[in-house]
């Protein structure tokens, strides 16, 4: 496991004695459940917020977006035809794996947004806990937004949220795992699959994220995570059509009105930045952005 | 009524197979596509929105008259009683020469021959006598009561058999008992001719009506008719409706053509012009003719008489104006 | 053919139930006035093309004076408790329905539609939806928008010219229940019910500014979308106008609704109830000539049984009657506008062009006003233009399936999703079915059935966001 430290002695060229030399971590994209490097061979430099350098992260392209979108749409059936409590049981799951890596990630958090270590101790528990809590609303959220419908005549009427399909998501800048999985898990506990572009500046966490992922039982695909330019990946993401709903999370106020100008082409679900706050009770706002609701009737007779 | 005009055309597909053994029987009407009750309803309920006027009406009321079994099948029924019907079904309108005659009186048995004697006496030989037989309305006797029933009243001058099925065979799935028993009495028959009457309300459902339909027209039934006029529900729109569908298939399939009676509860012209615009909308001209569809009734045809005078005088009418019988 | 021996007199609807004036002006601030420059457009009848009555048409200077009066009316409308807005909108669904008779009368006379549609369908909708509305008002704070939703101010509001009344009741009912004020444009072809909507707020005392219609064109309705200071945009129409609509919104704040276009599947298996299926067929692609965004346009049949189908479905067509839409006998009445009538003519000539067989059944068309008989195209496949675009008119495109997942494939191979019917007497091939279609609104065993508690939207491209329902007071809440 390599700590900040760890990475800036081993960088710095002076090795303590007696001191092992630690293994870095190539961090890579995450794609239909593979952790590739980007197809252009890119990467980019991301340092700590004192400016020193983490790791070279994966400048993720156009082709990755459109390799990530092939994968979201393939996962999509599996997913959104799963149970409510199987992608409930995976969420959880999902908690349980950070759980046992809550060092790491608060490390890494404590690292990529420059944080005391009980603050960033702080957002990595909370990160669990968002992903305990959308795991239980897995099987309750038909429930409370869907329901029968007292139709003036002899039909049965019944409405139930669906998912959207795709959903691209912009991740936001700062909380780099608080914020990701704020938004991360509404899209994906109700059947939808992401194509997550993680924070520019802080993507560790978020490729960290998906290790976690990938040992979750999550399907592949379901997740794929993305890291670069978050308007430069946005751009082709916002214009495919192939995606149905965005989340602007992590766009500025001039970018985000450029991505949903383009979202408009084949209609898809946008979600504006602003008005954040991680840390209060997320409501289920996030999550009915991205639900349809499907109506269906049937006459009663015998 | 004609005999089957179209002959039985072996290239439609032969249904004969079906009636070889009780499971066969029950396989094909089992088969038969279901019913959508709600959209059934629907869409009798559309065409009882359709609006009749002026010469349109005026040939409605005219044919509906023309349709009208003219019905008593009452336990105080007397000879008086059924010859005053057949004074009204030979001229229901005294005072307008031009009003159609009834298609037939329909009596118990064992007024038959009064019904036709009067009728005889009254110049109207064209208007048929009708009988009830096979111990209705019930049907709940020996099949040899049920044949005896229906000799008799055919003897007694009856040119059409309003026969009843047994309801609790066929609702306890007994088809091809019900089948045979329609054979027999269509046998019994012998030139006259076989309405089979299915007793809707007890059959209750519409996926039931639609296999009695087919079982009745398989077994050789001229008339197909809703019900006795006994029970709580008799001829609605809807189940009418579906009776005009399984005749038009079964056509279709087989060519003959079979006649379809409502009886009990169709009380006003309006209620009437609803029916006639449903065998329209459902058969067209083919069976716009008393030889094809009847009304089972008989205070309709009051109302059908003061409309037809509404019509002609442009004044409502009243009770006083038309005979009480 | 013979003459039918059972012929249908005429039975006309009397128009004397409707005094339509020659002119109307924009209803702004609780009054009717002329437009600002002056202009006017006229409104036809299209089933005869006489003009009914002359209309101010709306531009900027009458969009700003709609938003201004709409403004500074949202702050007292919606501070009023929501029990004595809600008797407002009752006291509008108790007029409609004392006035329904008329309104019918009239929507028929400008929109070329069967009375017995506007009769039957059109105005008891209406009507119910402004009642089913009106009791949402004071009881807001159990709809699941948190404990004090708040309204979000001026709705801009666009509507389409296939139910212009009950499109009005959509989108005004729940915009007034929950505190906002309305701005709203009617179709050019079709103003004159708005207006008559105008006249029912003045009897039912309606606070002026909170309803405003401001009739027009495209253009009108491009300034009142892009109005700067409206907070809400909602609008029933075309998909390449919805894209538009959201292009302009985009980076701004207001809250956008769209109900757009349609290319619905009507899927019947080899079990399903055939005659019911065959209404409901008719019924969905020839109810309001087929006018209607969610269309049963596409009729998916099993190849066991499309023989069958057609036939029967054939028979039932030749008993429609086409023609003057004021006869109460009149099943199919006339097509909006001499545009829309190219629009349907030139995709049915392309269905022919591109080698699918064209049907009708015998009818005889009206000499004057836009007709087009009700056509049904076999032969029909996926690459057709007649099975992809949207046609608005009474014109069917059949295809075949052997499979239901061949069925639902098929069905779901469009970027609409508003709408898809499935006709089988199997229970659990329903269910599976209407899982796997991606529609807003799936019709089992039924077909183009409405009502003000089922929520009504699309998937994909048919838009975004739900009317009806407890679901339609979200577009006009801000969400907590």
């Amino acid at each position: 496991m390599s700590t900040p430290e760890a990475r800036t002695s081993s960088t710095s060229g002076s090795v303590a004695r007696g001191a092992r030399l630690s293994v870095l971590k190539t961090y890579k994209l995450y794609v239909g459940g593979k952790f590739p490097r980007s197809e252009s061979g890119r990467v980019y430099e991301v340092t700590d917020a004192k400016g020193q350098w983490l790791a070279n992260a994966p400048l993720a392209s156009r082709k990755d977006a459109r390799d990530a979108v092939v994968a979201a749409r393939k996962a999509f059936g599996g997913w959104s035809g799963a149970t409510a409590y199987n992608r409930g049981q995976i969420l959880y799951r999902i908690a349980e794996m950070l759980e046992g890596r809550r060092e790491q990630f608060a490390a890494e958090v404590a690292a990529a947004e420059g944080l005391s270590k009980a603050k960033a101790q702080a957002q990595t528990d909370a990160a669990i806990d968002r992903w305990v809590w959308y795991a239980g609303w897995s099987d309750k959220v038909a429930q409370v937004v869907g329901g029968g419908n007292p139709v003036a005549g002899p039909f049965f009427n019944l409405s139930t949220p669906e998912p959207t399909g795709v959903v691209a998501v912009l991740a936001p800048q700062s909380a780099s795992l608080l914020g990701l999985v704020s938004v991360l898990a509404p899209v994906i506990v109700t059947g939808n699959t992401a194509v997550v572009v993680a924070s520019r500046t802080a993507p560790l966490p978020a490729l960290s994220l998906a290790e976690v992922l990938a040992t979750s039982d999550l399907p592949g695909g379901v997740v794929n995570v993305l890291s670069g330019d978050t308007v430069e990946i946005a751009r082709p993401l916002a214009a495919h059509q192939d995606v149905n709903a965005i989340d602007l999370a992590g766009a500025d106020a001039e970018s985000a009105a450029e991505l949903e100008g383009a979202a408009a082409e084949n209609l898809k679900r946008v979600l504006r930045p602003g008005g954040d706050d991680w840390s209060a009770e997320p409501g289920l706002g996030r999550m009915t952005a991205f639900l349809e609701t499907k109506t269906v009737w049937h006459p009663i007779g015998a | 009524m004609p005999t089957d005009a179209a002959p039985r055309d072996a290239g439609r597909g032969s249904l004969s197979d079906v009636v070889t053994s009780d499971a066969a029987l029950r396989r094909f009407l089992q088969g038969l596509p279901g019913v959508d009750a709600v959209g059934l309803e629907a869409r009798a309920a559309a065409l009882g929105t359709r609006s009749i006027k002026t010469t349109a009406k005026a040939y409605a009321l005219d044919l509906a008259i023309s349709m009208i079994d003219l019905t008593t099948l009452e336990g105080a029924d007397t000879p008086g009683k059924v010859r005053s019907l057949c004074a009204k079904g030979a001229n229901p309108d005294p005072g307008d020469r031009s009003t159609p005659r009834v298609a037939a009186i329909c009596v118990y048995p064992d007024m038959a021959a009064v019904a036709k004697q009067a009728l005889t006496e009254q110049g109207a030989g064209e208007v048929h006598v009708a009988s009830v037989a096979t111990a209705f309305p019930s049907g709940r006797a020996s099949m040899s009561v049920k044949l005896a029933d229906t000799r008799e009243a055919v003897a007694a001058g009856a040119d059409e058999i309003d026969m009843v099925i047994d309801r609790g065979a066929f609702l306890a799935g007994r088809y091809l008992q019900v089948f045979e028993e329609i054979q027999q009495v269509k046998a019994a028959c012998g030139a006259a001719h076989l309405k089979v009457i299915f007793e809707n309300g007890e059959l209750a459902t519409y996926d039931n009506i639609r296999r009695a339909s087919w079982l009745a027209m398989l077994a050789g039934a001229d008339f197909i008719k809703t019900s006795t006029g006994k029970v709580a529900v008799n001829a609605t729109p809807p189940n009418t409706l579906l009776m005009l569908e399984a005749v038009r298939d079964f056509r279709a399939a087989t060519g003959r053509q079979v006649g379809v009676k409502p009886a009990g509860g169709i009380r006003t012209a309006k209620d009437a012009v609803k029916y006639l615009v449903m065998v329209n909308e459902t058969l067209g001209d083919d069976w716009l003719s008393p030889d094809w569809f009847r009304f089972g009734a008989s205070s309709l045809l009051n109302d059908l008489l003061m409309q037809r005078q509404k019509l002609s005088t442009g004044r409502y009418s009243g009770p006083d104006y038309v005979t009480v019988d | 053919m013979n003459a039918k021996l059972f012929a249908y007199a005429p039975a006309p609807e009397s128009r004397a139930v409707v005094d339509i004036a020659p002119s109307y002006g924009l209803f702004v601030d609780g009054e009717f006035r002329e437009a600002a420059a002056g202009k006017v457009f006229k409104t036809l009848s299209p089933a005869s093309e006489e003009v009914l009555s002359e209309v101010a048409y709306g531009e900027q200077e009458d969009i700003d004076a709609a938003v201004r009066a709409a403004r500074a009316a949202f702050g007292p409308w919606s501070a009023l408790p929501g029990a004595e807005r809600a008797k407002y909108l009752f006291r509008i669904a108790r007029i409609i329905q004392e006035r329904s008779r008329e309104l019918a009368v009239l929507e028929t006379l400008d929109n070329g539609k069967p009375i017995r549609e506007t009769r039957d369908a059109d105005l008891p909708l209406v009507a119910a939806h402004f009642f089913y509305y009106a009791g949402w008002a004071d009881k807001l704070s159990y709809a699941g928008c948190g404990p004090d939703p708040r309204p979000l101010g001026v709705a801009a509001q666009v509507i389409p010219w296939n139910f212009p009344l009950l499109m009005l009741a959509w989108k005004v009912a729940p915009a007034l229940a929950t505190g906002n004020t309305v701005v709203l444009k009617p179709a050019e072809t079709t103003p004159l019910s708005a207006l008559f909507f105008a006249d029912i707020c003045r009897q039912a005392g309606l606070p002026k500014g909170v309803v405003n219609i401001v009739p027009g064109d495209g253009a009108t309705g491009a300034a009142l979308v892009g109005h700067p200071d409206v907070n809400k945009v909602a609008f029933t129409g075309s998909t390449a106008v919805g894209k538009q609509i959201a292009r302009t919104v985009a980076g701004t704040r207001k809250r956008l609704t769209l109900e757009l276009g349609g290319k619905g599947a009507n899927i019947v298996f080899e079990d399903a109830p055939l005659d019911q299926a065959v209404e409901g067929i008719v019924g969905g692609i020839f109810f309001n000539q087929g006018q209607v965004c969610c269309a049963g346009s596409r009729l998916l049949v099993q190849e066991s049984v499309q023989e069958e189908v057609l036939d029967a479905l054939k028979r039932r067509l030749s008993t429609l009657r086409v023609g003057d839409p004021l006869d109460k006998n009149t099943d199919v009445g006339a097509i909006n506008s001499a545009e829309q009538l190219a629009r349907i003519t030139e995709l049915a000539e392309a269905g022919e062009a591109e080698g699918a067989q064209r049907w009708s059944p015998p009818c005889e068309l009206p000499g004057e006003g836009y007709w087009f008989a009700p056509t049904v195209f076999t032969g029909v496949s996926q690459a057709h233009r007649i099975a992809r675009e949207e046609i608005f008119g009474p014109v069917l495109s059949v295809l075949t399936f052997r499979t239901p997942d061949e069925a639902v494939a098929k069905a779901n191979n469009t970027p609409y999703g508003l709408s898809a019917g499935i006709w089988t007497e199997k229970g659990s091939r329903i269910l599976k079915l209407a899982n796997q279609l991606r529609a807003g609104v799936v019709w089992a065993n039924t077909f183009n059935k409405f009502d003000p508690t089922s929520p009504f939207g699309g998937y994909k491209e048919s838009g975004y966001g739900r009317e009806g329902g407890r679901h339609g007071l979200e577009a006009y809440l801000e969400h907590a």
